[in-house]
């Protein structure tokens, strides 16, 4: 699977969402999903720079993006501090407006809006995301 | 991304261009947060031409509602969102926290 290591910079969104809407485009994803796709990856991509790299200047992350049949596969791998998305508490999305957490939205549209989302920590090789999302 | 102000007398209307992500989001909090800071609480933001819009988008959106609805003092409403920025406001559970207008001179009559 090839990979594509980027500097964990919020001004690269940009062309890691471009990365995953050509995957998906040539895929046979529709507009649709792709919209969806690029959310989830620049979620994903924007808590590991701001959680997992916090502090850290010049870290870089691997990305991988490619069809394994009729399913998308986004990986991202990083060195940075732990970070699982499934630690994150889902947001009250019926709280008042005085009560709605800022924080976790990411995380929860990432999870609504892919298949499955795996993530794996190790001490040694680092942090690794794998998100997946089957063709309708 | 790229955003231009124009101030009416009873509301500021804010065009939004392009996309906002985590790169450009503190910029677009940045000018909504000034016109507060000029006691501006009465906000129309259209969404006409806005590509792409993440969750740093929505954060921006949410901490301005509650500062402009603070003591009543007034309300941020959207204009023209477009269908996938929509869905995924929804998704987010932000729909019924802000007014929706079709076209800006109805939100801005609105005020």
């Amino acid at each position: 699977m090839p990979k594509i290591t980027f500097p964990a910079r919020f001004d690269f969104l940009d062309e890691i969402r471009d990365l995953v809407a050509k995957t998906a485009r040539e895929g046979g994803f529709t507009d649709k999903a792709i919209y969806s796709l690029q959310l989830a990856a620049d979620e994903a991509a924007s808590n590991i720079i701001e959680h997992a790299y916090e502090g850290v200047t010049d870290a870089s992350l691997d990305i991988s993006c490619d069809m394994q049949g009729d399913t998308i596969v986004i990986t991202m791998h990083d060195t940075g501090k732990s970070f699982d998305p499934a630690k994150v508490k889902k947001p009250n999305l019926k709280a008042d407006l005085s009560d709605r957490q800022i924080g976790g939205l990411g995380v929860y549209l990432m999870r609504k809006l892919m298949d499955d989302v795996f993530y794996e920590s190790n001490s040694t090789t680092g942090n690794l995301l794998t998100m997946t999302k089957r063709r309708g | 991304m790229e955003i231009t102000t124009q101030e009416f007398k009873h509301c500021d209307l804010f065009k939004v261009k392009g996309r906002v992500d985590s790169s450009t989001a503190p910029d677009f909090a940045k000018s909504l947060e000034k016109a507060n800071n000029d006691s501006r609480f009465k906000i129309v933001i259209d969404m006409s031409e806005l590509e792409y819009m993440s969750s740093a988008g929505f954060r921006a959106l949410l901490a301005t509602q509650r500062n402009c609805k603070k003591y009543n003092r007034g309300e941020l409403v959207l204009v023209s969102v477009p269908e996938r920025i929509r869905e995924a406001l929804e998704l987010a559970g932000f729909t019924e926290l802000f007014k929706t207008f079709d076209d800006t001179v109805a939100a801005v009559g609105s005020f």
